[in-house]
């Protein structure tokens, strides 16, 4: 359960980017958070993943209140998200194998057991037949795929994703969305920042609308099973 | 704990496998840490070997007892007798007056001194041998038994122990300052160079950063290169005594042979080597750590 409770945050030297936030994600919800660019999207990510602490309010991920955190905590905190990046954030000097295994080499997995996890990541994304490539060799959505393969493959609870949609044309992008909507079938809480126009299977999802800052409306999830019957999602895990 | 270590054997075979690639430059930066480690190692090598020469020449000091002249027999034995009791003293010779005199007359110089001279001049002595083999030692005995009745002189045979002791000391305080001196340039030296990497992997910090690296993670591949920098030039300093060593002997042996000695500079022992080489690891460590320090967690 991801909670806020009237949070603010304000960079040094600028306005407030967010103003009095609240709101609360149950888990296996897939959540989208609209609005124009500079509404504060990405800040509302950041404090959830802890890379950015609120200047008031609080923001409880489970039952741990992020700004008491301990600095030797932080990490073990991220551990629970996957996080995708707008720019990908991939490691260019490696191939697609050797990105997806970080997080795994971060928690100590190694060997067998972490090539099967590798594999099994890059197989859901589609990517299974490119992972001596190096990513520098993909286009913008295999890349896309490959941040996603290396934000499952430790299994997290939480899916967090800045824009991931943001530079993909339409059929790209749908491929995107249906495999967040894959992941959330399968328990995991999907968090999605996105300017873009949201296409038929979002506008059934919780939204969190952003504008200057505030939340100005929380549509809730309506008529969820209907929705699904739409998209055809990819295996789950 | 299974995993503590793979995450331990990754970052090892991470920075190997790192160093293999970059073979060119791990050489180099070996071969800077080996001959900078190895000044001070010959300089204790050389030091070493003329203090072994010091301590077989010294081998037994000497003190002589001159006693006063005309004595009561009854006061030489008295004498002998706290000779023989004392501690500190291996073993003791008297030399009467007369004895020394036979014995400077066999001597050709001697001898025509002596013509000069009517009468026996020289005093009864003694010539011992203390147990102790310090100078400081040796001269505390000497001035106890200058104290006792009936001597007028306690004379320790060789002062230029002392003077080459003092020089041996001067020796030994040269190297621990040169070795200072260069273990701050070695320091220094890693830790630029791990700084020089940080640099290059930013990147891929950031980023596992991010997804929940701790800062031990971040840190451990980096330690472990500045630990086999540490290794890699403990190991060359190590070759390089030894052969530059094995080298000057040759000439070593030459010039000691026109002094008819068996001097030689003694190889190293393994002991010296492990010094070298802990010694080494622990600045490869210290050098990435500060490094590592400075550069990673002082940013935020």
């Amino acid at each position: 359960m991801i909670r806020f409770d009237q949070v603010s945050k304000r960079y040094p030297g600028s306005d407030e980017i967010l103003r009095k936030v609240s709101f609360i994600i149950a888990p296996g919800e897939r959540v989208f958070v609209t609005g124009h660019s500079g509404a504060g999207k990405s800040t509302l990510l950041k404090l959830m993943a802890a890379i950015e602490r609120p200047t008031s309010g609080t923001v409880l991920i489970g039952n741990q209140n992020t700004s008491q955190l301990r600095p030797a905590a932080v990490p073990f905190l991220r551990r629970k998200f996957g996080l995708i990046f707008q720019d990908h954030k991939l490691l260019y000097d490696r191939n697609c194998f050797d990105n997806v295994a970080l997080p795994l080499y971060i928690n100590g997995v190694v060997g067998a057991n972490a090539a099967k996890r590798i594999r099994a990541a890059l197989d859901k994304v589609g990517l299974l037949n490119k992972e001596k490539a190096m990513p520098i060799t993909l286009s913008g959505g295999e890349q896309q795929r490959l941040a996603i393969a290396r934000a499952v493959v430790n299994r997290p609870a939480i899916l967090i994703a800045d824009e991931p949609t943001g530079n993909l044309d339409e059929n790209y992008a749908a491929e995107i969305m249906a495999l967040f909507q894959a992941f959330q079938q399968v328990g995991v809480t999907v968090i999605i920042a996105t300017h873009s126009v949201l296409d038929a299977a979002a506008s059934r999802c919780k939204r969190l609308k952003l504008d200057h800052g505030q939340l100005i409306c929380e549509m809730p999830e309506s008529d969820q099973t209907k929705a699904d019957t739409d998209i055809t999602p990819e295996l789950p895990a | 704990m299974k995993q503590w270590l793979n995450q331990h054997s990754r970052a090892l075979l991470l920075i190997l496998e790192r160093m293999r690639r970059n073979w060119p430059s791990t050489l180099m930066m070996a071969c800077v840490m080996g001959v900078t480690l190895c000044l001070p190692g010959i300089l204790y090598v050389v030091v070493d070997s003329l203090d072994r020469l010091a301590g077989n020449i010294q081998g037994e000091p000497q003190i002589s007892l001159f006693l006063k002249l005309e004595l009561e027999p009854k006061t030489i034995s008295e004498i002998k007798r706290r000779l023989t009791q004392h501690p500190e003293i291996k073993n003791y010779q008297f030399v009467s007056k007369e004895k020394a005199w036979q014995q400077l007359k066999h001597d050709k110089n001697g001898a025509d001194m002596l013509a000069s001279l009517e009468q026996n001049p020289l005093p009864d002595a003694f010539l011992l041998q203390p147990k102790a083999q310090t100078p400081e030692k040796v001269e505390k005995l000497q001035k106890e038994l200058q104290q006792w009745p009936g001597v007028e002189l306690a004379l320790v045979d060789a002062s230029w122990i002392k003077r080459l002791h003092a020089v041996l000391e001067l020796g030994n305080k040269a190297i621990m300052v040169l070795a200072a001196l260069l273990s701050f340039a070695l320091v220094a030296i890693i830790g630029n160079t791990i700084r020089l990497q940080i640099l290059t992997q930013l990147e891929e910090i950031e980023v596992s950063r991010l997804i929940g690296a701790t800062n031990a993670f971040i840190r451990r591949p980096f330690l472990y290169a500045g630990v086999f920098y540490g290794l890699w030039g403990g190991l060359v300093a190590w070759l390089i005594l030894v052969s530059i060593i094995s080298l000057f002997n040759y000439s070593v042996a030459d010039i000691a042979e026109l002094y008819s000695s068996q001097f030689r500079l003694n190889l190293p022992s393994w002991r010296i080597g492990l010094v070298l080489i802990v010694s080494a690891i622990s600045l490869g460590w210290l050098g990435s750590y500060i490094a590592v320090q400075r550069s990673l967690f002082n940013q935020k």
